[in-house]
């Protein structure tokens, strides 16, 4: 029992800062998404090839060659100061986030029939009032499906951050192994699996409080 | 003097001319009606005087005013496109109110935004905003019970048939008092049965400070409604005049064949 509280421990501490890369990343790459998304649908050619070919390469490579982008390649080419693992996991998982919400931004907005920023405008409305007052809500509400998927994703994704030594929750479980413990790993799955739930029930309360309308 | 004079539209997208040199003269409060077949550049003239796309060439007045004028080389900025939109009001074939609001809040909302721009640039006082507020408020109600809506004023357009959408549209259209109100095919997406509704609005509309221009294709409802019909063929005006003349006795042998075509 003594060990099952010292497993739990251990697992909680590494589920929080699960958890805070996982809040960090979606509070930064959620707005940070929505204007990699304005770059990609510039009528600007050099600035939409920059964002484009840039959320390319983002989406190309897997993230954890990132991370270790992140946190060697600084340190490594201009002889700056490692940052901390954590700020660099941040700063890896952000940038990759954002570039995949970044096309669910997309395809969401361009999903909504001009005719909405057209009314819009024969009302005298400014592009920023169209965007801020009709075009946005109808957004979220299109995405709310495909953006739920890939916060689930990023859940599981904050792993990775292991290869790094982050102790995350997966990092704290596998220091076991070295007792000869190996339940602790599975026994992670159990906070996974409640996380995901309630992000679950989350996603499908949003979309009930959306379902009033339709787009 | 007419109040608003169009001289010499031109409109292309890339190689297709879409619109060849129209020009209008219609006076205060007058109905127009513009006929035409498909393809003929109706809805392309409607969206040149709202701005939605801009002419290539040609002179737009209102009231005198020449508030639009290109040879074609100079490009206009949203905010001066926006400055010559609040002449005109449009109504949509498909509607296209916003969903995510009440009808009673389609109405408000840009009007609100506009008093809101007012209260930051001109440091309302906090009770000259209310009573603007109130007006906004008011006209809403107002405009709602004209087009017969009163009692959905907090439905969302996904509540509403057809007909009620529409005039919803209509009346968000008018909220902002524009001095010329156009129609594109205002009816087209309806059921048969619901067209009447939207027509009975339209006309209940007339009077002698409210200039509409109307692209429809109820021929019967152009008729009776409009003091003055245009027939366009091809990007031109191929034929204009009263009702009764165009309807009664069409000279060009295009508008014989669309009219022979639409009693079909
Ligand atoms: N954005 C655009 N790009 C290219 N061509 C266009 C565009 N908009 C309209 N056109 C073309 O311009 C011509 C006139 O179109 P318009 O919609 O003005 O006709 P219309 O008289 O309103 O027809 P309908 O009765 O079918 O509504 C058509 O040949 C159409 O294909
Ligand atoms: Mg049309």
């Amino acid at each position: 029992m003594a060990l099952f509280f010292e497993v739990t421990l251990s697992l909680l501490k590494g589920f929080g800062t699960t958890c805070s890369i996982f809040g960090l990343t979606l509070v930064l790459a959620l707005p940070l998404g929505l204007l990699i998304s304005f770059g990609t649908m510039s009528k600007f050619r050099p600035v939409k090839a920059v964002f484009k070919t840039f959320v390319w390469i983002i989406r190309g490579v897997p993230l954890m060659l990132q991370l270790f982008v992140v946190f060697y390649v600084p340190g490594f080419l201009f002889g700056m100061p490692i940052a901390s693992r954590f700020v660099s996991t941040i700063i890896a998982f952000v940038i990759n986030y954002a570039c995949y919400f970044s096309e669910i931004y997309r395809a969401g907005i361009e999903a909504i029939p001009t005719g909405q920023t057209e009314a819009g405008e024969v009302l005298g409305m400014t592009k920023w009032q169209i965007f801020r007052k009709v075009i946005f809500m109808q957004v979220v509400k299109r995405i709310i499906p495909p953006m739920g998927n890939e916060i689930i994703t990023l859940v599981k994704d904050t792993a990775l951050a292991r290869v790094i030594a982050v102790t995350e929750i997966i990092w704290r479980a596998e220091q076991f192994t070295s007792r000869a413990l190996i339940w602790p790993l599975f026994y992670t799955a159990v906070f996974y699996l409640a996380f995901v739930g309630a992000l679950t029930l989350l996603f499908g309360w949003a979309e009930k409080k959306l379902a009033y309308y339709k787009v | 003097m007419s109040f608003l004079t169009v001289k010499n539209i031109n409109k292309s997208f890339g190689s297709t001319e879409v619109l060849r040199g129209i020009d209008l003269a219609i006076n205060k409060g007058e109905v127009v009606a513009i006929i035409g077949s498909s393809g003929s550049g109706k809805t392309t003239l409607l969206r040149c005087l709202n701005f939605l796309e801009i002419a290539d060439i040609g002179e737009i007045s209102v009231d005198g005013e020449v508030i639009f004028a290109s040879d074609g080389t100079r490009a206009f900025s949203d905010r001066e496109l926006r400055e010559k939109r609040s002449r005109f009001g449009l109504v949509f074939q498909s509607f296209n109110l916003f969903p995510q609001y009440t009808a009673f809040e389609n109405l408000t909302l840009a009007p609100k935004l506009k008093l809101e721009e007012r209260v930051k640039k001109e440091h309302l006082a906090a009770a000259e905003r209310k009573a603007e507020l109130a007006r906004i408020t008011a006209r809403a109600a107002d405009l709602l019970e004209q087009v017969g809506l009163s009692e959905k004023r907090d439905f969302y357009p996904c509540q509403l048939s057809g007909g009620q959408q529409q005039r919803v549209a209509i009346a968000r259209a008018l909220m902002l008092s524009p001095d010329i109100l156009c129609f594109d095919e205002p009816t087209s997406a309806l059921d048969p049965e619901l067209t009447g509704e939207v027509l009975r609005v339209i006309r209940s509309l007339k009077n002698s400070e409210r200039t509409m221009i109307i692209v429809t294709h109820e021929m019967e409802f152009a008729r009776n409604v409009a003091d003055h019909v245009i027939f366009m063929a091809d990007g031109v005006i191929e034929e204009e005049g009263t009702p009764d003349e165009v309807f009664g006795n069409p000279k060009s042998e295009k508008t014989k064949a669309f009219l022979a075509v639409d009693k079909g």
